[in-house]
């Protein structure tokens, strides 16, 4: 019986753990794969925090961060965050992040989207590497417990109460049982809905949300999709806000700029998408930036676009799209990351505490999810040890020879990859009421498709098949639950714009909550508490 | 495009031809395209597709690659990565690496509140952007000798620590890598070229023995000539001859 269990390994579990750690030899983390596999390594540019208050204020970063929520951020919430940075970046520095200094030695910031003040700490462009990478050296100092390449496949909640959870061994193929006190959901984001547009790992498949969306924990703001505005054209690699943050241009076909580089990043996307619509390119355009700056601050962009592009940043235009980068959307929790189920929490990208509201902030979601990761960690660690609770009788679990059983139909890597293209072309940057009518139909299609086929491999031992399989199912619940909130939300508002509904519109100033009852789908909008 | 690929399944190794008729494309998109189309049980690791997670590192022609980077050739072999136990076809087993950190101790040991210089957190720069992925421990000809070598990214991970100004004790992790650890490199060089980051592990290690030194450690490969000097002032003192003797 361990005090605290955390799903996932990235930034936010990680942090989790290592709080929960200070009061408790009874901490195990799930990683679906490796902890320094997860996503968080290539959150590039940088993470928030008001450090210069003479040009700056927290009350800045406050305001800058609710208005990019559009007003759909909880204040409170959000206040949390931005006045414990300072905290969170000095106890990331303790830990070890190196983060670059200016000359004067203070740790340095870069200008970023949303903002008109340097207020992004950085290590160069490995933010997310350096901070996950420490992070796990301090893990393994602390003799954190690990149970890698374990994917989550239940929860065990018996009459709303937590008990324990679910999990495959990939390497055995077995389902084990685990139990604990209280329970930290921290799987990240949903992005793979969109597999074939998105910058993310492809182990970013919202299964903690999936999940606990049978178990009836409540969800939130599901239809917020923010795509990144600067991908790589063909391989959807991220290219950082860093190098436009650092001057680089938007240009089209003709060479002209069209849109402030540094304004807000649906703002950006959505311009691009116009130009692609209308069958024009779109490039960055680095040339003119001084080849030191490009040295010192973009190392890895300057590598990322010679490797896989084969173009060279002086010299040459580079071609992009805009990909799915992060999902606003995510299980609803409070400040104090609980969600609708008591001694089960969440934090980092899986968890929606209304601090990112419609649209996130560059810079933002690294703070989030180290402050909100430590906070989860603290408070599931501080209940577990005033709770008793005894290990129930064992359940029999049947998922994965169910799934072997299964005769093969179509393929499943088709159906996610069919899956991906209509949530693009009807739950993209833009949508209409008939678009997304359309997308729910291909959705129920696609899970007829997925219901009636099963996996060509019928071997038990690192069977990664199986994980696929239950990964796609998960995608699945989530594309009906992001179509759903998106026909929902009849307004255009942060990443959510609606051609039919091109205005903000103030009845709908209210966090959408999507909730299973009883079988049944609610869907509400709510005051974001 | 012909490639070959090394399985594993549980009972036997054996190669498999695949023809891929897509141009320019990475290993990894090729290896993508034959699970997706070809054969489904094809089994591999990847993760951000852009070189920074370390999980879809692979040999393609006996060479270390993250296959996310590396763009697809005609008449290649592609194989799992060295010195670790293959599990399954390209994936091999990964647990060593938190042991190995954990017994170099890699991490700040105790903090101190120091004023930090821009040019001292370049210094640990390069070695902070390794990415655990394997390549170095693939490459290394101690590692197929020596299972608890420390090795090239353990002991780069030191050296970025040691040189950490806030690292307020040194002294426990220069200790931590004598045995197992710095003097057992043979500084053959693989590890810097395979380093997909450009770290340079073998200069690295070279510097750890510097340091260690100069902190009163001493190469245990030359102890024997403690031995022979013991020797020598023995043969001094009792007979006043000594053939070794200046």
């Amino acid at each position: 019986m361990y005090d605290v269990i955390i799903v996932g390994s990235g930034g936010a579990g990680l942090s989790a753990a290592l709080s929960a750690k200070e009061k408790t030899n009874k901490v195990l983390v799930i990683s679906k794969t490796y902890p320094t596999h997860s996503q968080t390594v290539q959150a590039q540019g940088g993470i928030n925090c008001v450090l210069d208050y003479e040009n700056d204020s927290i009350s800045n970063h406050i305001n800058d961060t609710y208005k990019s929520s559009k007003e759909l951020g909880n204040i409170n919430t959000i206040k949390k965050m931005c006045e414990s940075a300072q905290k969170t970046i000095i106890w990331l520095d303790k830990l070890g992040v190196p983060f670059s200094r200016d000359n004067s030695g203070k740790i340095a910031q870069r200008y970023f989207g949303g903002t008109k003040a340097k207020r992004t700490c950085y290590s160069s462009d490995y933010t997310g590497l350096k901070i996950i990478h420490t992070l796990y050296d301090n893990c393994i100092k602390n003799n954190i417990e690990f149970l890698n390449e374990h994917t989550l496949i239940d929860l065990i909640i018996n009459e709303n109460k937590y008990l324990g959870i679910n999990v495959f061994n990939l390497l055995s193929g077995e389902v084990i049982d685990l139990y604990s006190k209280t329970l930290i959901i921290a799987t990240g984001g949903y992005g793979n809905i969109y597999s074939t547009h998105t910058t993310n790992s492809v182990s970013t498949t919202g299964d903690g949300l999936a999940i606990a969306f049978k178990h009836g924990i409540k969800l939130s703001n599901l239809e917020f999709i923010q795509f990144h505005p600067t991908a790589l054209k063909g391989t959807n690699t991220l290219i950082s806000e860093s190098a436009r943050a650092e001057g680089a241009f938007l240009i089209d076909d003709e060479g002209n700029r069209f849109v402030d580089e540094l304004t807000t990043r649906d703002e950006v996307a959505r311009a691009i998408k116009i130009k692609i619509d209308n069958g024009e390119n779109v490039y960055l355009d680095m040339r003119h930036i001084n080849a030191n700056i490009i040295k010192e601050k973009m190392p890895q962009e300057q590598k990322l676009i010679k490797d896989i592009m084969n173009l060279d940043v002086h010299k040459d235009l580079i071609p992009i799209v805009p990909a799915v980068h992060y999902t606003m959307g995510g299980i609803l929790t409070d400040v104090s990351c609980e969600t609708s189920i008591k001694d089960i929490y969440a934090c980092g990208e899986v968890a929606q505490n209304n601090t990112h509201g419609a649209n996130r902030l560059g810079g933002n979601s690294l703070l989030e999810i180290i402050t909100f990761g430590k906070i989860a960690g603290n408070n599931a660690a501080e209940i577990s040890l005033k709770k008793e609770t005894n290990i129930p009788n064992k359940i029999e679990f049947n998922v994965i020879n169910l799934i072997l059983e299964k005769k093969l139909g179509k393929s499943i890597y088709k159906i996610k990859n069919d899956l991906s293209e209509a949530m693009f072309n009807y739950a993209g940057l833009y949508r209409t009421n008939n678009d997304l009518k359309k997308l729910h139909l291909l959705i129920k299609k696609f899970e007829e498709e997925y219901k009636n086929t099963g996996i060509e491999n019928k071997s038990k031992k690192y069977n990664k098949n199986i994980v696929d399989y239950i990964e796609l199912g998960n995608l699945l619940i989530l594309s009906k639950l992001v179509c759903q909130s998106a026909l929902k939300r009849r307004e255009s508002r942060g990443s959510h714009f609606r051609k039919d509904y091109k205005q903000i519109n103030k009845e709908y100033q209210k966090i959408s909550t999507i909730q299973n009852i009883k079988e049944r789908v609610e869907y509400k909008l709510e005051e974001a508490l | 495009m012909i490639i070959s690929i090394n399985r594993r399944n549980d009972k036997e190794n054996y190669m498999k031809q695949y023809k891929i008729d897509k141009e320019n494309i990475s290993t990894l998109e090729a290896l993508e395209y034959i699970k997706e189309n070809i054969d489904s049980t094809l089994t591999y690791r990847s993760g951000c597709k852009s070189g920074s997670c370390g999980s879809c590192s692979i040999l393609v022609n006996d060479k270390e690659v993250l296959a996310c980077k590396c763009k697809l050739n005609d008449d290649i072999t592609i194989k799992p990565l060295k010195n670790g136990t293959i599990i399954k076809d390209l994936v091999v087993d990964l647990e060593q690496t938190a042991k190995l950190l954990f017994k170099s101790k890699a991490f700040i040991e105790k903090f101190q509140d120091i004023n930090i210089k821009k040019e001292d957190e370049e210094l640990i720069d390069l070695q902070s952007t390794c990415i655990l992925c394997q390549s170095c421990y693939s490459t290394c000809p101690v590692y197929s000798v020596n299972k608890d070598f420390l090795g090239p990214f353990a002991l780069t991970r030191v050296l970025r620590y040691t040189n950490d100004k806030k690292e307020a004790n040194n002294t426990k992790k220069l200790d931590a890598i004598q045995v197992n650890g710095i003097w057992d490199c043979t500084l053959c060089g693989n590890c810097t070229i395979a380093c997909p980051q450009f770290i340079d592990s073998k200069t690295d290690i070279m510097n750890l023995r510097m340091k260690s030194v100069q902190n009163g450690y001493s190469d245990p490969t030359i102890q024997s000539n403690d031995f022979l000097n013991e020797f020598n002032n023995y043969n001094d003192f009792n007979t006043g001859f000594n053939p070794n003797s200046f």
